[in-house]
């Protein structure tokens, strides 16, 4: 090429083309998703470049400042009525920002902070090699068992990378529930997935048992995705938009014109019914509901109990607000065909939950199952299809987070020397040598059993008012059915701990430091906060129960 | 200030007192039976200024409220804590506050060596401010809170000395009695409740006039059969005999003052749903009537100087609710007898007590005799209060009781014939039975001197007397000045009471506005009435007379005859109560056990098992295999595809 061609590429005009407007991004508006982002990122680079010995004190520092920092925009926005009058859909009408949004964020990053403590706690090992160690492993890549994980726990690895992985989960929760088009919210669903995946496989102890959890996650996780980018494909066929507000206006008709390359498939219900199926099943997916529930129970007993938490509370606070706005939003309109089939969901699901977890003999199993049951609670108020049942969701999902973390940071306190003592045999007579961790842990159980003066109490008054208040009372009389099953192993744990005979050989409870203390704390304060004066978070809860459209 | 504000004042002074007491520990052990003296008569003076407040308006004005603060403020369920103080309250709160205020006077003598005496001033008050929140409530429920906290009271008081068994089982005894009454009482506020939709005395009883009879009747039988716990009233007597394990200061309040009165005015304040259902009047009187007879017939066969108290309680008790049946003809009179009893009955206790004072806690009259020359002050007051009981004209029992006569026989038909001649029974067999305990205690030969060279002790009719009884020969002498001066001041009311309230018919005026009179018409004229109890009573006197004054009293109770022996079992009650309720109660729990354990645990461990089976069995489904997993996960999704494809195909 001559130099003159080449002169002229720079200084020729180009043909005028159509100016490309950029997206117009509400960073305001969006601060509480971008803040705990940027903080993962800057996690990596801390992995990067920060001595091996700092890098907890730099990860647990930043981790903590941003979730307090995107807590505090959060509550910026409800305070300048983002959650109410000025709701709006923000980022090219990707993201709302509106009450039920601004609720979940909340309630997850607090939610996120208080697992992040828990994730912090190097107080309940013994120390290594001089070293302290947290719940997770030294280093991650290491075979179990093999000569490089001894030399990885001589030298005192450790993996904080688990902080900037929450804190990416984190943020596709933050988003999951305010996704307003069906990418954004396959795109949450795989960020906080992802992260998931792998912190689940992080153990320190029966490292085998936690690798085959994050396997089976993964690959069942993989396999729900499928299914939801199916039915995401097939609501496009339909609708020819993945906007939530233009496929709602196509499935009630206001919008009847056709798109000539969609001409086959637009308006075509079979498409519509099939691809709402699959969206939904693989947020049921998410919650843990009955017949997609069989990966809850392997996975919360093999992850590290940390993580169980984590996971248990913010990932059903996220996949719920996700579920309630695309069957309150986009698909209100199909109201008469999804109802009975989430009816017939919420019924196996609270009864299967309950009646299963009564023979199980491991304590985080026997919590997984009762998050099943509580999954088909909440679904009851989901099912609602009012006001009334979206605040009441908003407030169980508040109210059951604090306890399921509160609750499993309990179980990391009680160990034997293999780690922590999970079967329930080992609980025997705990009353009688720790009151306090039995008398918290009894707490949690109660509240799980919906006693009241409780939260779980309020919590399920108002989903099982809100069911029937819609409409579904049979569906309120099998949800009370299965609390009296579920209180059952509820109570059981408790009549064990605290009448039986302590065993000789039975576990000790760590002392922990602060951090753990501050999870079980909050847990139990806002447990009994919750439960005696719920109606201050009730009115929040109502207040933030419109769905911007 | 506006007088109405004082009222909770009548109930928050005892209350303090009971606060105080029990909470304030040792530091208070000194000067404790000043602290619940004084808050006592704080309440009885505040009584008295807000009776001479009354005095001084017009009859209509008289009935004061006061709303203290919404209770259960709940669209459609009004429970306030609100106090009225009109004349019939008013009574019974100088009654209450006065003679306990004497009664704590007294008990600062009588318990002066017990180390729980504090503890003991904090019952007494907290008793009192039972007392006077049921009294003064305006609503049948705070009544209630009120009814409840005078069975505790009692329950505390009657078991004060538990570390003796038998004190421990009366006090449960009572209280679980007590309960029974209770039940009627809380049936009656829920019948109420449904049939009115308010508690509230005012338009409870308004509201009542246009009722349908049949719902009027059920609140009065339940209303009356609270009264009977209450007051001891057949059926529900059996508590009242064994409560005397109490202390004596005690027996006096639950007798005068406070506790058994609670059934009277129950039924007086209800007057106006009784007025509306004849039927539960009917009941009432009949109760009354039989109440009347057996408590007299009992007090006639003990030997033990309080339980024939008790007797005689019961048995005036029964005159009250007698008249209180009556309707508005009575209800005047079942008030004034209440009132003069409360002076003479309290009189009468208190010198029961005393004499146990002096004759280290003897209650076997057998025992007595001659006492009048060692303890003079008691043996004139008691005598004044005897005389009172009997109705010996002119004293205060006359006037009330002969009203009450007067008034059985104006009900009319054969009805009044019969409740009017039971009533004139009832008179002649007080005369005898007071007779007997006076003529046993204070006069004749002094047989406690000859105790020593009596025979071997024989098994007593009263065993507890035996275990209580010293063995030293007892120093009879008079008791302290704190026991006599209540003593002397009830005298006093027990003498001049009635015939202050009987002038110019002043207490029927007082009450009237409240509780309605109504004359009534007689068969017989008033002159008649009175002039036939004087018979009956003369008749009592002196057979009584030539059995225990002109004779010897053997120191060992002879066997007597089948009516005395069952009268000093207290006509076989507790007997009756342990094979029919005892007995029977154990058959139905036993059946009641069987088909719990066949029919309801089968059914609920049926249930327990089949759900746990099916858990086992679900949980195999969950076999680690994440293929299975998959699976599951795909048939769901079959299922639910199919499940909104059929939604939409119906």
């Amino acid at each position: 090429m001559s130099a003159t061609a080449v002169h002229s590429l720079w200084t020729t005009a180009a043909d005028p083309i159509d100016k490309i407007d950029a997206p117009k991004i509400e960073y305001g508006q969006l601060a509480p998703t971008l803040i705990v982002i940027g903080a993962a990122v800057l996690g990596v680079l801390i992995e990067a470049f920060v001595p091996r010995k700092f890098r907890y004190y730099a990860q647990l520092f930043v981790s903590v400042v941003a979730l307090a920092a995107a807590f505090a925009a959060v509550v910026a926005l409800a305070a300048g009525d983002y959650g109410t009058t000025k709701a709006r859909i923000a980022a090219m009408g990707a993201i709302a920002v509106d009450g039920p949004a601004l609720f979940l964020q909340g309630t997850i990053l607090l939610t996120g902070l208080v697992a992040i403590f828990t994730f912090a706690e190097r107080r309940l090992d013994p120390v290594a090699h001089g070293n302290r160690v947290d719940s997770f492993v030294a280093q991650a890549g290491a075979v179990p068992g093999s000569a490089g994980e001894q030399a990885a726990t001589k030298a005192g690895f450790t993996t904080t990378e688990v902080f900037p992985l929450a804190l990416f989960a984190i943020g596709g929760m933050l988003v999951f529930p305010a996704a307003n088009d069906l990418l954004t919210l396959f795109i949450a669903l795989e960020v906080f997935s992802l992260p998931l995946y792998l912190l689940c496989a992080l153990a320190r102890r029966k490292r085998l048992m936690s690798q085959e959890a994050a396997v089976k996650y993964f690959l069942l996780g993989a396999f729900a995705s499928a299914f939801t980018l199916f039915g995401i494909a097939l609501i496009y066929g339909y609708a020819g938009s993945v906007s939530y507000g233009t496929v709602a206006k196509v499935v009630d008709g206001t919008i009847t014109s056709v798109d000539p390359a969609l001409a086959g498939t637009m308006g075509n219900d079979a498409l519509l019914l099939i691809g709402a199926a699959m969206i939904v099943m693989g947020l049921l997916f998410k919650v843990g509901a009955v017949p997609f529930h069989m990966w809850t129970p392997d996975v919360y007993q093999g992850a590290p109990t940390p993580v169980t938490g984590f996971m248990a509370a913010a990932t059903k606070v996220a996949a719920f607000g996700a579920l309630l706005r695309l069957l309150y939003v986009v698909l209100p309109g199909l109201r008469w065909d999804w109802r009975p089939v989430m009816i017939g969901v919420a019924v196996v699901t609270m009864l299967g939950g309950a009646i299963v977890a009564i023979t199980q003999t491991d304590i985080k199993r026997l919590l997984a199952y009762s998050s099943i049951a509580h999954a088909g609670f909440i679904l009851a108020g989901v099912i609602a299809t009012t006001e009334e049942g979206i605040s009441s969701v908003l407030f169980y999902l508040a109210a059951y987070s604090f306890v399921t973390i509160g609750a499993f940071a309990v179980v990391t306190l009680v160990r034997d020397a293999g780690g922590e003592a999970t079967h329930l045999s080992k609980w025997a007579g705990l009353g009688r040598r720790s009151p306090l961790v039995a008398a918290v842990f009894a707490v949690f159980l109660l509240a799980f059993a919906g006693i009241p003066l409780t939260s779980g109490f309020s919590g399920k008054f108002a989903v099982f008012k809100a069911a029937a208040d819609g409409g579904a009372g049979a569906l309120v009389v099998v949800g009370v059915i299965s609390s009296a099953i579920a209180a059952f192993f509820y109570i059981r744990v408790i009549v064990l701990m605290f009448f039986s005979e302590p065993k000789a050989d039975g576990p000790t409870v760590a002392v922990p430091s602060p951090l753990t203390m501050t999870a079980i704390g909050v847990g139990v304060a806002v447990t009994l906060v919750l439960g005696v004066a719920p109606q201050y978070f009730l009115d929040l809860a109502g207040q933030a129960g419109v769905f911007v459209r | 200030m506006n007088t109405e504000n004082l009222i909770a004042l009548l109930v928050a002074a005892p209350l303090l007192g009971a606060v105080v007491l029990l909470c304030g520990g040792r530091r208070l052990d000194r000067v404790g039976h000043w602290i619940g003296t004084l808050l006592s008569a704080l309440s009885f003076v505040i009584g008295l200024v807000l009776f001479t407040d009354m005095l001084g308006k017009g009859a209509e004005d008289r009935s004061l409220h006061q709303h203290l603060f919404s209770w259960i403020p709940v669209e459609g369920f009004q429970a306030d804590v609100a106090f009225q103080l009109d004349q019939l309250s008013m009574t019974f709160v100088l009654l209450i506050s006065g003679v306990g205020t004497l009664i704590h006077l007294y008990s600062i003598g009588y318990m002066e060596h017990d180390e729980r005496r504090r503890r003991f001033f904090g019952y007494l008050n907290l008793f009192l401010a039972a007392m006077l929140l049921l009294v003064l409530a305006d609503n049948y429920l705070l009544l209630y809170v009120g009814w409840e906290g005078v069975g505790l009271a009692s329950y505390l008081l009657i078991g004060f000395w538990q570390h003796k068994p038998s004190a421990a089982t009366a006090a449960k005894k009572a209280f679980l009695v007590n309960r029974v009454g209770d039940m009627g009482l809380s049936i009656a506020i829920m019948l109420m409740f449904t049939t009115f939709g308010t508690f509230a005395f005012g338009p409870v009883l308004e509201a009542s006039e246009g009722t349908s009879e049949g719902k009027l009747t059920a609140i009065g039988l339940m209303l009356l059969l609270a009264a009977c716990g209450k007051s001891a009233q057949v059926p529900l007597q059996s508590w009242l005999g064994d409560a005397m394990e109490g202390p004596t200061p005690v027996s006096a309040l639950i007798h005068a003052a406070t506790m058994v009165t609670a059934g009277v005015y129950l039924i007086v304040r209800s007057g106006a749903i009784f007025n509306g259902a004849p039927d539960a009047q009917l009941a009432v009187t009949v109760v009354g009537a039989v109440t009347l007879l057996f408590g007299a017939i009992v007090g006639c066969a003990k030997d033990d100087i309080k339980k024939a108290l008790a007797g005689s309680t019961m048995s005036q008790i029964g005159y009250m609710i007698l008249a209180a049946g009556l309707g508005p003809i009575g209800y005047v009179f079942a008030i004034m007898h209440l009132v003069t009893h409360g002076f003479f009955k309290a009189g009468l206790f208190l010198g029961a007590g005393s004499v146990m004072h002096g004759m280290n806690d003897e209650v076997d009259m057998r025992k007595y005799g001659g006492l009048r020359k060692y303890m003079p002050v008691t043996f004139v007051t008691f005598g004044l209060g005897y005389l009172a009981i009997i109705g010996f004209p002119g004293l205060s029992g006359f006037f009330s009781k002969d009203k009450i006569i007067e008034a059985a026989f104006a009900k009319g038909g054969t009805e009044g014939w019969i409740l009017g001649s039971v009533a004139l029974l009832g008179a002649a067999i007080t005369a005898y039975y007071m007779t007997r305990v006076m003529l046993l205690t204070f006069f004749g030969e002094e047989r406690w001197r000859h105790r020593a060279t009596a025979s071997p002790e024989q098994p007593s009719a009263e065993p507890a007397a035996e275990t209580r009884g010293q063995h030293s020969e007892p120093h009879p002498h008079e008791s302290p000045r704190s026991m006599t001066i209540p003593m002397i001041l009830l005298a006093v009311g027990s003498v001049f009471a009635g015939g202050f309230f009987s002038i110019g018919d002043r207490f029927t005026h007082w009450l009237e506005p409240v509780t309605h009179h109504d004359h009534g018409d007689s068969p017989l004229s008033a002159a008649t009435v009175t002039g036939a109890t004087m018979v009956v009573l003369v008749v009592g006197v002196t057979l009584a007379w030539f059995q225990y004054g002109r004779r010897p009293v053997p120191a060992v109770a002879p066997r007597g005859s089948l009516l005395t022996r069952a009268a000093r079992r207290d006509l076989l009650q507790d007997d009756f109560n342990h094979v029919v309720l005892v007995r029977g109660g154990e058959h139905l729990t036993r059946s009641l056990v069987y088909v719990d354990h066949t029919l309801v645990d089968g059914v609920v461990n049926g249930t327990a098992a089949s759900v746990g089976g099916l858990s086992g069995r679900l949980r195999k489904l969950q076999n680690g295999y994440a293929r299975s997993y998959a699976v599951s996960m795909f048939g769901g999704a079959a299922v639910l595809i199919v499940a909104t494809l059929l939604m939409r195909a119906v």
